[in-house]
């Protein structure tokens, strides 16, 4: 009998898994089940969405048609419960479906802040499609908006809102954007380029509660006692993993989903992958979350081949992310953070990796031109961090060093002592790399 | 005066003749802007997501795609094609 295989969740993770199944196992049976309506879609591309740079449809990027190619079926319907020992999924309309190996990649949703009034019409928060149709809808009537919280997302909110035509205020609690993972010149940066989108900055400012107007945010109410009437209140403060079909069926959670190397869960055919997975990370010996969509396809395929009998430990990469913060397109490799706290998030927000938080044992090397900006963080044998804004030249030569953790021992002093030529002793060192690498 | 639009001209015509649009997958989160941008439709995500060089027929090279992405997961590469062969005996 050809093997059965549920996949729970139509994202990342698991469209890469049933992808890495079929490629391994082509008799196989492979439903993915998930409760939005829409087809496979960028989830990143929703930020683009608000701020008017594509139509919805352009989101859409991989139609069913290619997973009926593939004999991938895609069932709406939210899961209600797993019965592990029966090897039995049932749904919410009352179906079942019979299994051999499941994934779980139901991915993360956003967290709000414990003040009154977060149920009110007009707090809205971006975890999915819906979620943009509707601060859409809602911007078009809306005059005036508040976001609070930091990270990407918190910024995707401020910029779409401010491009829909709403005046928007972002509140922050400290005294600058990103402060844990962002050197005060890159806070500085972002800000003023939000600053001429359009977007009004309040630092050091706290939500108290959101006032009701008949039911819809009418205002929000601030520490110190200060009231900004608005109509719409964006939410960022981080997010959760979607842990509650887990808990139901009785699998190990503890941030997320608890996973050992192989993706496997504490049921040995239930495997969790992406946002909702704490994966092993057999190098550290610890359970990491990361909320990136390059982490949850590399996760959804290696978890997909292991359902089908890969048996491939998971190999944590160095974390790497580019965003647009501020129109300015940036990226983020390995550790850069500060090692501190950032007030305006709760817990890991979207595009998001615990270790860019990490205080890298480093020096820093920084090299500025007109508004673009590199910081390198060199460790005693590795190249161990970077943050790239703007111009994006360096970015390749950095991610490779870094993720390739090429030695740079016989390099180091060259390259501490590059001051202003540090782009040019960056591509010289990279181009050796890559030639010994090649060679 | 039309000397030098006429060598400008030629100039974008062979920058235009010789490279072609490559892309760094891992950078692509398949927003669309490159599809959305495309004078001609072409499907550039469709490469990007894969790592594949866009090697579609019609493409111009007008390098609105890279331009665009807002992460820069695209860039313009010069096609050896058009280089001059290396002597015998050399490289």
């Amino acid at each position: 009998m050809p093997r059965r295989y549920v996949i729970v969740g139509n994202g990342p993770a698991g469209a890469a898994a049933a992808q890495a199944i079929r490629a391994r196992d082509a008799g196989s049976e492979i439903t993915i089940v998930g409760d939005e309506k829409a087809s496979f879609y960028s989830r990143p591309g929703l930020a683009y969405l608000l701020a008017g740079s594509i139509p919805e449809g352009q989101l859409f990027s991989r139609p069913d048609e290619g997973n009926r190619r593939l004999g991938i079926r895609r069932v709406v319907a939210r899961m209600e419960r797993l019965e592990a020992t029966e090897h039995r999924a049932r749904l919410g309309d009352g179906r079942s479906l019979a299994y051999d190996r499941l994934l779980l990649a139901v991915g993360a949703r956003a967290l709000r802040p414990d003040v009154p009034g977060m149920d009110l019409e007009g707090v809205v928060t971006l975890d999915n499609l819906e979620d943009a149709r509707r601060i859409l809808r809602l911007a078009r009537r809306a005059r005036r908006a508040a976001v609070v919280g930091g990270g990407i997302t918190a910024l995707e909110l401020a910029e779409g809102l401010a491009a829909q035509g709403v005046e928007t205020h972002y509140l922050m609690r400290k005294d600058r954007y990103w402060g844990n993972v962002l050197e005060p010149e890159e806070s500085s940066v972002v800000e003023a380029r939000l600053e001429d989108e359009g977007v009004r900055l309040h630092h050091e400012v706290e939500l108290k509660r959101v006032l009701n107007g008949r039911g819809r945010v009418s205002a929000v109410e601030l520490s110190g006692g200060r009231r900004l009437t608005c109509d719409l209140l964006g939410v960022a403060i981080g997010i959760q993993p979607r842990l509650e079909l887990a808990e139901r069926s009785g699998l190990a959670t503890k941030r997320g989903i608890l996973t050992d190397e192989f993706f496997r869960t504490s049921h040995p055919d239930i495997y969790a992958a992406g946002d909702v997975a704490e994966v092993l990370d057999p190098a550290s010996g610890q359970r990491v979350l990361d909320s990136l969509w390059s982490v949850a396809i590399e996760q959804g395929r290696a978890a997909g081949a292991n359902m089908a009998g890969a048996g491939e430990p998971y190999r944590r990469p160095v974390s790497f992310n580019v965003t647009r913060i501020g129109g300015v397109t940036t990226t983020l490799i390995g550790a850069v953070g500060s090692g501190r706290a950032d007030e305006d998030l709760v817990s890991l927000s979207r595009g998001d990796s615990q270790s860019w938080r990490d205080r890298a044992e480093a020096f820093a090397l920084v090299s500025e031109a007109g508004l673009s900006r590199v910081r390198v963080l060199v460790g005693k044998e590795r190249i161990v961090g970077a943050v790239v804004m703007g111009d994006q030249s360096l970015s390749r030569p950095l991610q490779d060093l870094i993720r390739g953790r090429v030695d740079i021992r016989a390099a180091r002093e060259r390259l501490l002592g590059a001051a202003d030529d540090l782009p040019v002793t960056l591509t010289a060192i990279w181009k050796e790399a890559v030639g010994v690498a090649a060679g | 005066m039309i000397g030098k639009l006429l060598r400008m001209d030629s100039q974008r015509r062979r920058a235009m003749t010789t490279a072609y649009v490559v892309a760094e997958p891992i950078r692509c989160v398949e927003c669309g802007i490159c599809n959305f941008n495309c004078p001609l439709g072409i499907d550039v995500r469709g490469h990007a997501r894969l790592g594949q060089p866009v090697a579609d027929r019609y493409c111009l090279t007008c390098g609105e795609c890279v331009a665009r992405c807002p992460r820069g997961t695209l860039r313009l590469e010069s096609s050896r094609v058009f280089d001059p062969a290396p002597k015998e005996g050399k490289g």
